[in-house]
């Protein structure tokens, strides 16, 4: 760095740069939001699939699972398991944790009640019809 | 020490290192939860046992650079802390509140601390590194206003140099974008979408301001280089930083519900992220190689260079493996992505943040350097914590690569949990790698109680 480029023209290319791409990530905020109905899958959004949400956020299913890929590593990804699974065994499943098998991650009894079940899986299946750029690349997940 | 008020530094980073231990016990327990998968079932399960290791590590970085910025801006601006006793305040506050936070975690289901602290009132719980309730998120608003009025308010008063403007714009957009934690819409895309703007706009946005202000001001003290330099190469390193990551933000829109175009934004700005990690590490050695002092504290020498190099390697070189997104479609949520996450962690922030406690405290106990036992001593645990951190990396891109190759790539796809079976060798060697990385601090922690002949402080 020569002495032609001074301290006080970083600073402007700094501040300038930074406004610049900060309003062009608004500006492209602003499309996503406009075009998301089309891929968002909202239309689905019913009260059972919101209370769903809720249920996925108050046990912290994120600690172990992702769901369209984020989350934790350690357990299935869940934004396809309706499709991967079906509803009832999604829910037969949740009911019969832990399986106790030693030695092998152990998923905890959550006590829900069947209302909460079917709303977990509304969520799970309004999840799954995500348009997610046919992400990911098979059904495992 | 040049400012009285610059003591107030001392239990931050203090407590910054005692919640970093506790990090790290609970990152070796869900190491072993990897393999032994019902170790400590059902007392701490792996989800509550991930949300202490990440919530620790966040409001450990929080306690160091809130340490740093109360060290720095007294010095920067050539005047006292506008207000001690308030830093000192919103220390026991934040730690008592974070302490709580913690054994809520650990003592109650999570749905009952959910309850408890209001989430009916205000739905923000339940998202990934977002999990602290409700009261706690607001008094990390709380906390933050208090710092950010007490930093500003000391600079307004003194001396306005470019590393305390570029530290400034980094705290007080760390606590603006953290106000989207408390933005939790119905549609999950959306949710996810603005998750990122607290998730992504911190660690690869305004966090690299502070990350660079501290490095900027540990080398400037350690090298003797003339501060025009060291801030002109500041704003560069800040301006790549910004630039290409503001828009890389694009990189976590590829699979999210978003549209598609985000692929190219995302794919394009991410991959120059690099460029402002490599910036730093030419920058860290150049500016040592030009020094017209020798520091007698060399531990903080090898922190500031080692935080260049290793943030280069985890943020930009994993960052890169696989931001681009033909690759991100098969590596997504896969073990590469705990791999980068790890090294960019470690490399970027847990290193800088080690950096200024290495230069600061000596001065904060009274002497320019610490002891040459204690500093040998230091440097061990510096390479322990490195080398078993890039070995982490190593088996978790191993693991990773496996597991991409299992689970999508082949032809008959094995499931998850079959896939995980596959390649638990690396999740062992991973552990054991963990184990070393515990050896590490505990030589650093250590390295604090070592005694022996001391220069004055006066040399600093």
């Amino acid at each position: 760095m020569s002495g032609i480029f001074t301290k006080a023209m970083a600073r402007n290319i700094f501040y300038g740069g930074t406004v610049f791409f900060f309003l062009l990530l608004v500006a492209l905020t602003f499309d996503t939001n406009k075009t998301l109905p089309k891929r968002d899958n909202s239309a689905n959004l019913t009260p059972a699939v919101i209370a769903g949400k809720k249920i996925w956020e108050t046990r912290n299913c994120i600690g172990c699972h992702t769901l369209l890929g984020e989350g934790a590593y350690y357990a299935p990804e869940l934004g396809n398991v309706y499709k991967r699974r079906g509803p009832e065994f999604i829910k037969a499943w949740i009911q019969s944790q832990p399986t106790g098998a030693p030695g092998r991650r152990q998923m905890p009894q959550f006590h829900l009640t069947d209302e909460e079940l079917d709303n977990l899986v509304a969520f799970l299946k309004y999840s799954s019809e995500i348009n997610t750029a046919n992400w990911p690349p098979n059904i495992e997940g | 020490m040049q400012y009285k008020s610059q003591a107030v530094a001392k239990p931050y980073f203090i407590a910054a290192i005692g919640l970093f231990v506790g990090q790290i016990l609970f990152g070796l327990i869900m190491g072993l939860q990897y393999v032994v998968g019902d170790f400590l079932f059902p007392e701490i399960p792996f989800n509550i046992a991930r949300m202490v290791h990440t919530n620790l590590l966040i409001v450990w970085l929080l306690f160091g650079f809130m340490g740093a910025a109360y060290y720095m801006i007294p010095e920067e601006a050539e005047t006292e802390l506008f207000s001690p006793k308030l830093a000192l305040t919103l220390f026991w506050i934040f730690l008592v509140a974070g302490a709580l936070t913690i054994v809520g975690y650990l003592a109650l289901p999570y749905a009952t601390l959910a309850k408890l602290t209001g989430n009916d009132i205000l739905e923000t719980m339940g998202r990934e590194f977002l999990e602290q309730p409700l009261i706690t998120k607001v008094g990390i608003v709380i906390v933050a206003l208090g710092f950010l009025f007490n930093i500003t308010m000391t600079m307004l008063k003194g001396r306005k140099t470019s590393i305390s403007m570029v530290l400034l714009v980094g705290l007080w957009g760390l606590a603006i974008f953290f106000l989207f934690s408390f933005y939790n819409p119905h549609n999950l895309v959306k949710d996810k979408f603005y998750w990122w703007w607290v998730v992504h706009l911190w660690v690869e946005g305004v966090w690299e301001l502070i990350l660079g202000a501290l490095l900027a001001f540990v080398l400037i003290k350690v090298t003797g280089v003339d501060r025009e330099v060291i801030e002109k190469w500041l704003y560069v390193i800040i301006t790549l930083a910004l630039v290409t990551g503001l828009i890389g933000t694009g990189h976590h829109y590829y699979w999210i519900g978003t549209p598609e175009y985000w692929q190219w934004w995302g794919s394009i700005f991410s991959a120059l992220e690099p460029l402002p990690f490599f910036a730093m590490t030419v920058f860290a050695f150049n500016m040592v190689n030009r020094r017209r002092r020798e520091h007698p504290n060399k531990a903080a020498v090898l922190w500031a260079l080692g935080t260049g190099v290793m943030a280069f390697l985890g943020a930009g070189v994993w960052g890169f493996l696989h931001t681009l997104a033909p690759v991100n479609y098969y590596t997504h949520g896969s073990q590469i992505t705990a791999a980068h996450g790890h090294m960019a962690f470690y490399g970027a922030y847990v290193m800088v943040v080690l950096t200024i406690i290495s230069y600061a405290m000596p001065i904060l106990r009274g002497r320019a350097a610490n002891p040459e036992k204690a500093q040998v001593l230091e440097m061990w645990s510096f390479w322990l914590m490195t080398i078993a951190m890039v070995f982490i990396t190593l088996f978790l891109t191993a693991a990773g690569i496996l597991q991409v190759w299992l689970q999508r790539v082949s032809d008959t796809p094995m499931s998850f949990m079959a896939t995980q079976d596959q390649i638990s060798l690396f999740f062992w060697m991973r552990e054991w790698a963990g184990v070393v990385f515990l050896i590490g601090l505990i030589v650093y922690l250590v390295s604090f109680f070592v005694k022996g002949d001391t220069r004055s402080a006066s040399a600093s």
